[in-house]
């Protein structure tokens, strides 16, 4: 009787406070006991920030006080390092190169994806395991391995240092993914949707577009995204297809060595203005992103 | 998904994927193959070589050969530790997140921003934070009295390059199996909760399984990741000192754009890839092996 009582008052307690942590409710009764779960948690998110904390305290200090001192947080802020960036035309157009091709390619990789994802999602088709695999053999594909060939390719039919060249390297992977994540997002979509609209008289665009695409409009966001993530953050084919029209600013970040030594602060300015696009597209989709990591299909 | 449509015009869907990854694979991709069978002399100057580069590549006794030996063990062993560290990581990582509430989207969202920075940015926070003059991390390191200088000692680089990359990716298992567990219903833990489970025997019968399918995929990204890793590491050590940290990228993109040894490089390049896909092959293959061997059981 007891036990069942203590059960009870357990369960009451816990589908109040935290439903889904009820698991947990065992430590929750002795009331000095640590949250080891938000303890370890919080000590993994401090390891996440402080090496980007150590940056941002850099890239507001002058190279005297990085040399000189070693300081939690800059003692004699200035604000000289991002003032040279943004009036620089060296410096940023570093990044507005890099957002040119990645915004291409996001808009390249989602739109060639869309029809083969719903294709791959809903129809058999002659050789339809195999193309898929084989798209997917791209995922596994070292940039490394590609940086020559691409630099004679991009070089033979004249887009190299343009944002095209980097844009349509960066498809090799971006492309297989975002067929990978649309399907597994289209597969959710029930066919009746898609018969029901048939027997409606609504012609396949019409239907596409009008009805299909605002019930993935999550999957499009995320398989969006993700483009976005990896073009962004790749920089081994960005740097070789480029030279001087197109140079990415990781390209342009190399120019903070020079024979007077390294300058730190600058270096420390232009990595953290890579951070705050990336910052700004997860807070968007911070809601889908769990399930987009698991491409969809959890 | 056993109802899907036989059309065989589902080709004209899946043909503008088709045509840019033959575009930006194939195309690069015979240019490989066609370097690697063949021998130069002067520009434009070729011969037929045969399997002549494959067996320098693959012969340990050649100085080619004893470089990608050396690499590629390497790059085992750091794929190996990368796992061994960052899965259970990231599981436990996930196990301790906010599953609802207003915490849940800013964890996200930090959790999140390591995989949005561009790689040779994470290099370079590394490069800053690790150094013993001006990084906090290496200055607390030397400060306890523990002799750490990633650009002199090779035990040292390896640690950082390993630390790096579990700051950098262990949020991507983190985040697949977070999806994972969200997908768990709560009468699942209700049971649990009336049956008396353990927090132990709760992860283990009811947790793990339903995580199967995301780590599969989280294991499978992570090996093909770490086995392709170039900038960070080029960033923060350059692959030194010596060639401690000289993975196979770091040696082809020296071969190819370095040294532009093409038959070589194209030779490396291509038993690269297969070693990637023969590895993804047999532990997908083991996978699904093991799962309808499950499924039969049950």
């Amino acid at each position: 009787m007891d036990k069942r009582m203590t059960e009870q008052r357990l369960s009451a307690a816990s589908t109040v406070a935290l439903p889904r942590n009820a698991v947990s409710a065992g430590t929750t009764d002795r009331p000095f006991a640590v949250n080891w779960r938000a303890f370890g948690l919080s000590l993994y998110l401090l390891a996440l920030v402080l090496p980007i904390y150590w940056l941002v305290n850099m890239s507001f200090k002058s190279n005297e006080e990085i040399n000189s001192t070693m300081t939690l947080f800059p003692h004699h802020p200035i604000l000289t390092n991002y003032i040279h960036i943004f009036t620089d035309p060296a410096w940023y157009m570093g990044y507005v190169h890099s957002i040119t091709y990645v915004v291409i390619n996001v808009v390249i990789s989602v739109v060639v994806a869309l029809p083969a994802a719903y294709a791959f999602s809903r129809y058999r088709f002659l050789g339809d395991k195999h193309l898929f695999f084989w798209l997917l053999t791209n995922l596994m594909a070292p940039p490394a391995v590609y940086a020559l060939p691409f630099f004679n390719l991009y070089t033979a039919v004249g887009l190299f240092d343009t944002p095209w060249a980097v844009a349509l390297a960066h498809c090799l992977f971006n492309v297989p993914l975002a067929v990978w994540i649309l399907e597994g997002f289209i597969s959710g979509v029930p066919r009746e949707i898609d018969e029901t609209a048939q027997i409606d008289g609504y012609s396949f665009p019409h239907f596409f577009i009008k009805i299909f695409l605002p019930l993935i409009a999550n999957g499009v966001g995320v398989a969006a995204f993700f483009c976005f993530m990896f073009s962004w953050v790749e920089m081994l084919l960005a740097s070789t297809l480029t030279s001087v029209n197109a140079k990415p600013i990781a390209a342009v970040m190399t120019r903070t060595v020079s024979a007077a030594g390294m300058d730190w602060g600058m270096l420390a300015a232009a990595g953290v203005l890579t951070m705050i696009p990336g910052a700004i597209v997860i807070w968007f989709v911070r809601n889908h992103i769990a399930k987009g990591f698991a491409l969809g299909r959890v | 998904m056993n109802n899907k449509v036989l059309n065989n015009r589902a080709w004209f869907f899946v043909l503008p994927v088709l045509l840019i990854v033959l575009f930006s694979a194939l195309l690069p991709l015979m240019t490989v193959i066609n370097y690697s069978v063949q021998d130069t002399i002067g520009p434009n100057a070729f011969f037929w070589n045969g399997a002549g580069w494959f067996r320098d590549v693959l012969d340990p006794t050649t100085p080619i050969g004893a470089n990608f030996a050396g690499a590629l063990k390497r790059n085992l062993v750091f794929s190996a530790i990368i796992l061994v560290i960052e899965v259970p990581l990231g599981i436990a990582i996930s196990l301790c997140m906010p599953r609802k509430g207003w915490k849940v989207g800013p964890t996200l969202v930090v959790v999140a921003l390591p995989l949005l920075i561009p790689y040779n940015v994470v290099g370079t926070i590394w490069q800053v934070f690790a150094r013993n003059d001006i990084g906090l991390f290496g200055y607390a390191i030397n400060a306890l009295g523990i002799d750490y200088n990633y650009s002199l000692g090779p035990t040292s680089a390896w640690i950082t390059v390993i630390i790096m990359d579990v700051w950098h990716w262990t949020s991507l298992v983190v985040l697949l199996c977070f999806a994972g567990l969200k997908a768990i219903p709560d009468a699942f833990y209700q049971a649990a909760r009336i049956d008396g489970a353990s927090r132990w025997s709760i992860f283990v019968n009811i947790e793990l399984p339903k995580l199967r399918r995301v780590l599969v995929i989280a294991i499978l990204l992570r090996f093909m990741a770490s086995f392709m890793i170039y900038t960070e590491p080029f960033v923060l050590t350059g692959g030194g000192p010596g060639n401690a940290t000289t993975f196979i990228s770091i040696d082809l993109v020296n071969m190819a754009l370095g040294q532009l040894l093409l038959g070589q490089s194209a030779a490396l390049s291509l038993i690269y890839e297969l070693i990637i896909l023969a590895i993804c092959w047999i532990f997908y293959t083991a996978v699904t092996h093991f799962e309808q061997r499950e499924w039969t059981r049950e």
